[in-house]
């Protein structure tokens, strides 16, 4: 016996409201309050695959700990690649953990979180459902990337925060052990993975605008992930063909690993300036390649 | 309208493109346009001493503007023009006349290699000079010499310097990487003590001997045809040599046979050496060495410098991170050595200008694979070179000198019979990659054997400290033979005892006259590096007995080495300004970025700005729809919807009505600002529809199929949806959940519920909030009898309150019994518009199916009220009021007609069936 609904309830219901706004809007619309960034905070913390990418960055340190612990124990020899040094402390397996994670693993994050965001709403007809609250467009795509940018720096955070934890109670807290030799400590050592884990974010911002811009074109939430991703991937092989030369450097993943610069004894702005500046402007024209479609896209899906 | 569109469309993706184009400009500013002209030409060099005429193959770049001044560019060994076409390109593309040659001996020059003679190659660079002295588009100086700097690295450096100290006419030059003194540089002692040094056999092979086959520069495999010649025609040693002096080759072959140098070798070596003319430099040079070179290190440089500085010329030093050991790339350099040229050859002053630069290599763990990035500090003076003040006094200066105390009690060493095994620090060609494992500090520890070495070491350093340039100690040398041949350096060791040796440099010493339990002491210069050493490190004194790369004596050796003197080790530290290459911000780029994204967002706002405004039409506040002359046509050309105008009154239930592919999705989603239309407009409640329009919140809808969530359950779905809206209002939660009738399983996750249930929570979720407009595409799809029964009532209902309702469907039946207006769409046009009774008829229809259909239809003609008697495919059909079709039905059962079905005829799908017809 299938379920009837009951419209008995529309019997009572006032008549529309005589008084309307100039702008022709319903009684306590305004634009501004609509998608409010709590509500889209919630909209995606609710999801799995949110809560399975930060749950697995909270993992990661752990996973990384049992498999050092299948290692020998050290032969006394002083080792001074990253990987030799990441259980000599909490730091250490830090900068270790940064460095193994931010070519791809956190790449993958953070096309996930910026790509998906449009495009899986697409996927299940909610977007159109939103446009006609109406969110306003442009507003849409803001709160949008405003939270899914939100929850990349919350990855970004997380992983190294719960990796220097994990590290300390595992490996000790001492200070970071460059491999050139020196060492770094006290407020010098955060302040120096701060800079390590700002550049990391501003590097990768190319990557969510990329993945948010392949996440308005398509309705296909896996297609904006794997498209931006393949991009970055072509941008690395590129990167490694040394018959570009100096075509190289306006490769946007040239300088993703400019944050390496802060294990030297003196910090080196270089690369990391040059990187930054390089992530922002390709930033600033594939966003508003984004908004300049997603104004005049016809919603079909 | 259309036009304008079109043209907006362009304009958007020019001005991205525009800003593109703006920054790769701006990316690559300083490669400025500026073009030249290139001719090859043939030169007659010195003849060879048997007479035969030498033609030196040369390159002339001529620059956009002439008179300029002119660059004669020289290249490294075993290279030719072509090899420095890149630096001759940039030193024309910035306004200099540059010459460049092959060297005699080398590329598609003729003649032999005499390494930079004096006689020879010497001569061949002033007839270079007289090339350049003859053309006119050379600028000239007062005397009517022609103003030219020479430049060349390596081979070409030291042609360089021994030109200028030959012909007076050379007015800047820019050495790199060059020696002073060849017989110190293939041959280094670095004590005091004199003497003739360690034999470097390893770079002298790869130099040397690598002339021996084919035509000089890297080995070949095939022997030139000048060596085939020189066979044939029995000139045995002329063919080994390939195209090496036949005395140079002699004294080459006779010392790396038996590692002793002859004297008629360092003859020649002397000869071709900068150190016999450096004394007559007087004129601006920037010498640029490398700091990881084995072959020709930071002490060659030093001690051109000092010749030049002493004779009164103007000296710049420059340290380049590079060098033979880890290569030299001549591309980084070019804007020092252009700013160097500017000032030099164009009257500007060098005074402001530092006297010595330093690139410090940062350890970055490479992230910018083309630059190494390195840090340069610059100091004005350079450390033992001296300088002259503004009145021309000449000043000494030194560097400050730090000492530090060593440890260690004197030691036993083996020099191993053979020379086997023997530490290895560097490798010509190979240097990079011993570099890089020594540096990162690896255990495998190479450098220095044990048995093999003796050790001196510091205590750790309480400051950090820079090494910059040549440490010195003294220590004391017993032998069990009459010699003793030992390498030295200085390594930094880590906390932990990681050692590096920093550049992978030793200084060889060869002390003569031991034996017969004598010690003699001596002071050590030991490499010049520079350095940072962290505080908390130790600096180590080593000395080797063994060297892979030098020649060693072959029988077994035991020496005591012992700290002597003070037992200090001295520390030059120059007092630096960090100048900070590796960290300047490339403003430029700052700027152009904050300039683009600013440009973007104003761009945004303009665009933005303009989408607002357009004033309601007063008229029809009161008119949830009007619809005027719409039209959309898709990218491919596809008309979905053509001049569709129609007004929808406020308390209406309105049938969307029309075959699938009417247009009627197509419209609803035009009503919702989903898609744009290509012509007309539509007006809600006199509010024009655009994207985002905030009239748009007083509709509701659901249109093609629902869109929720599928984690979230119904009502997590219903509340959040409601919460994105940010309405104050009451969206009347329960009743909408009420009329979806779900029961439990609002509570269950959206992915689990069937079709049906779906939608039935997205036409509640679109009467959230009560809007006054509805909107329903077939809303009763995938609903079955008792829903779709349901589902009229709610219709009737929510617009029985004074809203507006509109349901689109491709079911007659359904538009005619739920709604009371109608509009009918066929292939994106409006067929009909009314009330659904309107177009049904005001009179019923009765079908009536009767046999035989002729005699009944006689009948019917006869009955009082029955007008409009037809046939239609077998069955009667009339127009009748009630009491006329019982009338009807008696006469015709009266008259023996069969009557088998009286039913209502379908007068809305006769109509639909009839327009739509019309238009297909």
């Amino acid at each position: 016996m299938p379920a009837t609904g009951h419209s008995e309830g529309l019997e009572h219901l006032p008549p529309p409201s005589e008084t309307v706004s100039p702008d022709g809007s319903a009684p306590g619309y305004s634009a501004r309050r609509t998608l409010g960034l709590r509500v889209e905070a919630r909209r995606q913390l609710t999801r799995r695959r949110t809560q399975i990418s930060l749950g697995f960055l909270v993992v990661l340190p752990f996973i990384l700990v049992a498999a050092f612990s299948f290692g020998e124990p050290g032969n006394g020899n002083p080792q001074t690649a990253l990987v030799d040094l990441a259980t000599s402390g909490a730091a250490n397996f830090t900068v270790f953990t940064l460095f193994v994670s931010s070519g791809f693993l956190l790449v993958v994050i953070v096309a996930l979180f910026a790509g998906d965001t449009v495009a899986s709403e697409a996927s299940w007809s909610s977007l159109r459902y939103l446009l006609a609250v109406p969110v306003p467009r442009s507003r849409l795509l803001r709160r949008k990337l405003t939270v899914a940018l939100g929850y990349c720096l919350l990855a970004l955070v997380l992983l190294p925060a719960v990796t220097y934890l994990v590290g300390g109670v595992f490996y000790g807290w001492a200070p970071l052990k460059t491999p050139l030799g020196g060492t770094i400590e006290g407020s010098e050592l955060a302040v120096r993975l701060a800079i390590a884990v700002g550049y990391i974010a501003v590097s990768l911002l190319f990557v969510a605008a990329l993945a948010f811009l392949v996440g308005v074109y398509t309705d296909a939430p896996l297609g904006a992930v794997g498209g931006a991703v393949m991009l970055v991937i072509l941008s690395n092989i590129l990167d490694s063909i040394t018959a570009l030369g100096d075509w190289r450097r306006f490769l946007p993943t040239h300088y993703s690993l400019a944050w390496t610069d802060v294990l030297s004894s003196e910090l080196i702005w270089n690369s990391m300036v040059r990187g930054a500046l390089w992530s922002i402007g390709y930033s600033a024209v594939l966003l508003a390649w984004s908004w300049w479609h997603f104004d005049r896209k016809d919603i079909t899906s | 309208m259309a036009a304008r569109l079109r043209s907006r469309r362009i304009l958007l993706p020019l001005l991205l493109v525009v800003v593109l184009a703006a920054w790769f400009a701006g990316a690559r500013a300083g490669s400025s346009a500026a073009t030249f002209t290139q001719q090859n030409l043939k030169v007659s060099g010195t003849p060879e001493a048997d007479g035969d005429p030498v033609d030196l193959d040369a390159t002339l770049y001529l620059p956009e503007h002439t008179p300029a001044p002119a660059v004669l560019l020289a290249h490294g060994f075993g290279g030719s023009k072509a090899s420095v076409a890149g630096d001759a390109q940039d030193l024309a593309e910035r306004g200099y006349v540059v010459l460049t040659y092959s060297a005699r001996g080398m590329g598609s020059s003729g003649g032999l290699i005499h390494l930079d003679s004096p006689d020879y190659e010497v001569k061949d660079g002033q007839r270079m000079l007289d090339q350049l002295a003859a053309r006119p588009q050379v600028q000239t100086d007062s005397s009517g010499d022609p103003v030219v700097g020479v430049v060349g690295a390596s081979y070409g450096g030291a042609l360089a310097l021994m030109l200028a100290g030959t012909d007076d006419r050379v007015d800047a030059i820019v050495p790199m990487i060059t020696w002073n003194d060849l017989r110190q540089a293939l041959f280094p002692q670095s004590t005091k003590t004199g003497g003739t040094g360690v034999f470097k056999k390893q770079w002298t092979a790869s130099l040397l001997g690598s002339t021996l086959i084919g035509s000089g520069g890297s080995l070949g495999t095939t022997p030139s045809a000048d060596q085939l010649k020189n066979l044939a025609e029995g000139d045995t040693q002329q063919a080994l040599c390939g195209r090496l002096a036949k005395d140079l080759c002699q004294g080459y072959v006779q010392t790396a046979t038996t590692g002793e140098s002859t004297d008629d070798l360092l003859d020649l070596l002397g000869k071709s050496s900068p150190a016999r003319v450096a004394s007559k430099i007087t004129i601006p040079s920037l010498l640029v060495q490398g700091q990881q070179d084995s072959l020709f290190p930071l002490s060659e440089a030093d001690a051109n410098a000092q010749a030049i500085a002493a004779a009164g010329g103007d000296v710049k030093l420059y340290w380049d991170t590079g060098g033979h050991d880890a290569g030299f790339d001549t591309e980084p350099l070019r804007p020092v050595v252009a700013d160097f040229l500017d000032s030099a050859l164009s009257g500007g002053s060098l005074a402001g200008t530092p006297g010595f630069q330093v690139e410090v290599a940062s350890g970055a763990l490479a992230s910018d694979t083309t630059a190494p990035t390195s840090q340069l500090r610059t100091s004005m003076l350079a450390p033992g070179v001296p300088s002259r003040d503004a009145s021309g006094r000449v000043r000494e200066s030194s560097a400050p000198l730090t000492r530090m105390k060593l440890s260690g009690a004197g030691q036993f060493v083996l020099a191993p019979p053979g020379a086997t095994p023997a530490a290895i620090t560097s490798l010509p060609g190979a240097g990079a990659l011993l570099s890089a494992l020594g540096s990162a500090g690896s255990s495998l520890n190479l450098n220095a054997l044990p048995g093999e070495s003796a050790t001196f070491q510091t205590e750790p350093l309480a400051q950090a400290l820079t090494v910059t340039g040549s440490p010195r100690v003294t220590v004391g040398i017993a032998s069990s033979a009459k010699e003793a041949t030992l390498f030295a350096s200085v390594v930094d060791v880590d906390e932990d005892g990681g050692t590096t040796l920093p550049s992978q440099l030793v200084a060889p010493i060869r002390v003569t006259g031991l034996g017969a339990g004598s010690t003699q002491d001596v002071t050590i210069d030991l490499p010049a590096v520079v350095r940072d050493i962290p505080a908390g490190h130790r600096l180590r004194v080593v000395l080797s007995t063994t060297d892979q790369a030098y020649a060693m004596p072959q029988e077994a050796r035991l020496y005591q080495v012992s700290l002597a003197g003070d037992g200090m080790l001295t520390i030059p530290q120059a007092r630096f300004t960090v100048t900070d290459a590796g960290s300047a911000v490339p403003w430029g780029g700052v700027i152009g970025v904050a300039g683009g994204v600013a440009l973007l967002m104003l761009l945004f706002l303009v665009l933005h700005r303009r989408k607002l405004g357009g004033r309601p039409d007063e008229t029809l506040t009161g008119t949830p729809i009007a619809i005027e002359g719409l039209g959309k046509a898709y990218g491919d050309g596809f008309r979905a919807v053509r001049d569709l105008s129609f007004r929808v009154e406020r308390g209406q239930v309105l049938g969307l009505l029309g075959p699938n592919g009417a247009g009627k999705t197509t419209t609803l989603r035009m009503l919702m600002g989903l898609i744009l239309p290509s012509e007309g407009r539509i007006r809600i409640f006199g509010h024009e529809v655009r994207p985002g329009a905030p009239v748009l919140s007083r509709l509701g809808s659901f249109i093609e199929g629902p869109g929720f969530l599928p984690h979230l359950s119904g009502r997590d779905n219903l509340s959040l949806y409601w919460r994105s809206t940010g309405r104050t209002a009451d969206p009347y939660l329960e009743v909408a959940l009420e009329i979806a009738g779900l029961g439990d399983d609002v509570d269950r996750k959206v992915r689990t519920y069937s079709q049906g249930m779906r939608q039935r929570l997205a036409i509640a979720q679109a009467m959230l909030g009560l809007p006054d407009l509805l909107v329903l595409d077939e809303p009763t799809n995938g609903l079955d009898p008792p829903q779709i029964r349901e589902m009229r009532e709610v219709l009737g209902r929510y617009a029985a309150t004074g809203r507006t309702v509109v349901v689109s469907s491709h079911l007659l039946a359904e538009v005619e019994q739920s709604c009371s207006h109608v509009v009918v769409m066929a292939a994106g046009r409006l067929v009909a518009h009314g009330r659904v009774d309107e177009l049904v008829g005001d009179g019923a229809s009765v079908a009536v199916e009767v046999e035989p259909v002729s005699k009944g239809a006689e009948v019917a003609k006869t009955v009082a009220g029955v007008d409009e008697v037809r046939v239609v495919d077998g069955v009667l059909v009339v127009r009748a009021d009630l009491q006329a079709r019982a009338d009807l039905v008696r006469e015709l059962v009266q008259a023996g007609v069969a009557v088998s079905r009286v039913a209502p005829s379908r007068g809305l799908e006769e109509t639909f069936l009839a327009l739509v017809g019309e238009e297909a």
